[in-house]
């Protein structure tokens, strides 16, 4: 359970996080939504360590994480994506993925071997298989395809086992039907591991499709939080975020 | 430069990792035979003289590459390990008159004290910042062996020449033995390297080359990664100035100057980046390049100059990485005929 109690971050006079509490429970979907300059990004730059927090903490299975670095984190189990796929691009797949899994198992340090370790090979090849880039394995994550590199920039979250797994905007930058696929795979990801997934995402029609549960932030404050449902009918967020359209498709 | 990553054109075939260790000895131990039966072909000490030369280079060259081209850490001021290695071991003979192993330890001791000092505030820093104060450092080194006379010789450098006892039926003093002995270091030092550069640590390098945010979001520490192999670099640049403080049997500020630094660079340039050995092959191009160019024109700097720009400017790669691309384009058009 990812429990996150007045968690805030102020740059200047600007609170980018309000005194924000949040439980994750263990295995949900949550959609995280709001105007741009929300706080969305901040909220995960905090949960991930990117950022300190100024107050607040954020606990992962009882223990407080809050403030310390990005390796400590992920070590707890929380992994992450990037809105702009972050890959290696001079390392193949199959490279980042065999890399991923040593760092992950204390192995990033090993001077007396050589790489690939055997004891990362299995792991690597699941999440290749999973995120579908298995018959890329030997391609630079240069020479990838957008929508690749953001599969790449999943599966180096998810290869790392995590309990947590936040995705920043996983379909940025995206056309339709690719949105859809991407869209389709984190479904899937989520169902078949078993694992918490936080996501922030700007097209209503995909986060109403698949999110039980959906987050709203407005200038770092929890505007409204509930089902699909709940928060098309809240008129804080129709005004704030959704306009009519979203909230006319609820009475359709 | 930057366009060509280290490390690229190497252990791609992931099913032949085992064997490579393997290879790399054979070749290792290959080319220390050929360097080893050299005297056997020819008389010519130049050429003995050279091949020294180029292990005290070389191993200074490619360990700066561990830096630039594996870790993306842009060094100034390597070239400060090589004249630390020089100074350490000559003061240390000169001073004590321990045998030469001991000498050689004691040096490595000081060059990783210095190492973990400079390299602990150096790391933390960005591009151009790390650049420069690894450059600082450098420029605080050579200052303090320009005024501490008494101790380092100023700019006369170490007079008097650096004792080479004989130890384990090994007589420095003799040409042929300097001679083989040097070969060993280059072998074993440049296997060491080659080792490193194809860990696991040699990959999370690559890493932090590539993207050192994400890197730190996988779990790397990424400052103790750069601490390890700044400290480890300046290890083999120190054994590099050994090798020429035994080869001139002295040290000289000029060992310590920025210029060797820049060398080190210049060689990185011309041999190029993505193979490991690149750095070796420039380094026989800037020796061959400077005991040619010096010997038939008083302008050589101007010369050096021309080829510098030639290589970063116009062709914007050294001459391993033409090879290397050559040889991929091959590979893949024999694959699609395939």
């Amino acid at each position: 359970m990812l429990e996150i109690r007045d968690l805030a971050k102020s740059f200047g006079g600007v609170k980018a996080t309000d005194n924000v509490s949040l439980d994750f429970a263990d295995g949900s979907l949550t959609a995280v939504i709001g105007p741009n300059g929300a706080g969305k990004s901040t909220f995960f730059n905090l949960i991930t360590g990117a950022l300190r927090p100024d107050a607040g903490t954020i606990k992962l299975d009882g223990v407080d994480l809050a403030g310390r670095s990005p390796p400590e984190i992920v070590r707890h189990g929380i992994g992450r994506a990037f809105q702009v796929a972050s890959i290696f691009p001079s390392l193949t797949v199959e490279e980042t993925m065999l890399a991923a899994v040593g760092a992950d198992l204390r192995r990033a340090g090993v001077l007396h071997r050589r790489f690939p370790l055997g004891e990362t090979r299995d792991r690597a090849e699941q999440a290749m298989e999973l995120l579908g880039l298995a018959n890329k394995r030997r391609r630079t994550a240069a020479t990838l395809s957008h929508g690749d590199q953001k599969l790449l920039d999943i599966a180096l979250a998810l290869v790392l086992d995590p309990k947590v797994l936040l995705l920043d905007e996983p379909t940025a930058g995206m056309g339709t039907e690719e949105r859809w696929r991407m869209i389709d795979k984190v479904r899937e990801l989520w169902e078949r591991q078993k694992i918490t997934v936080v996501f922030i995402e700007h097209d209503m029609d995909i986060v109403f499709k698949i999110a039980p549960e959906i987050v709203v932030l407005c200038y770092g404050r929890i505007l409204a939080k509930g089902t699909p449902d709940a928060i098309r009918r809240n008129q804080d967020v129709i005004d704030a975020y959704l306009g009519t359209e979203h909230h006319a498709g609820a009475h359709a | 430069m930057s366009e060509l990553q280290a490390g690229q054109g190497a252990a791609l075939n992931i099913s032949d990792a085992k064997s490579t260790r393997y290879r790399d000895v054979i070749i290792a131990l290959i080319a220390f035979v050929v360097l080893a039966l050299l005297p056997m072909l020819t008389s010519s000490k130049f050429l003995l003289d050279f091949v020294i030369r180029c292990s005290a280079y070389g191993l200074f060259a490619t360990s700066l590459n561990l830096l630039v081209g594996y870790t993306g850490l842009t060094s100034f001021g390597h070239g400060m390990f090589f004249g630390l290695g020089a100074y350490g071991y000559g003061l240390i003979m000169q001073k004590t008159g321990v045998p030469i192993p001991v000498a050689f330890v004691a040096t490595l001791l000081i060059t990783f004290v210095f190492a973990t000092v400079i390299g602990a505030i150096c790391v933390r820093l960005k591009e151009i910042y790390f650049a420069f104060v690894t450059l600082a450092f450098q420029m605080l080194i050579h200052s303090t062996i320009l005024s501490w006379v008494s101790f380092t010789g100023g700019d006369q450098g170490l007079r008097g020449g650096i004792p080479r006892p004989p130890f384990l039926g090994i007589d420095l003093s003799n040409h042929l033995h300097l001679y083989i002995f040097s070969c060993a270091l280059l072998v074993i030092g440049l296997l060491l390297m080659r080792q490193i550069a194809q860990s696991p640590f040699g990959y999370t390098l690559r890493m932090i080359r590539d993207n050192a945010t994400r890197a730190s979001f996988v779990g790397i520490d990424v400052y103790r990664a750069k601490l390890t192999i700044f400290v480890l670099a300046a290890l083999f640049a120190s054994v590099g100035g050994m090798i020429m403080a035994l080869f001139v049997s002295g040290a000289y500020p000029e060992f310590a100057y920025w210029t060797i630094s820049g060398e080190g660079i210049f060689i990185n340039m011309l041999g190029g980046v993505t193979t490991f050995l690149g750095p070796m092959v420039g380094t026989v191009l800037l020796l061959i390049l400077n005991d040619t160019v010096t010997r038939l024109t008083e302008y050589h700097g101007i010369v050096l100059g021309i080829v510098i720009l030639f290589f970063a400017i116009g062709l914007r790669k050294g001459l391993m990485d033409f090879v290397f691309e050559w040889y991929a384009q091959r590979r893949d058009a024999a694959r699609e005929r395939g």
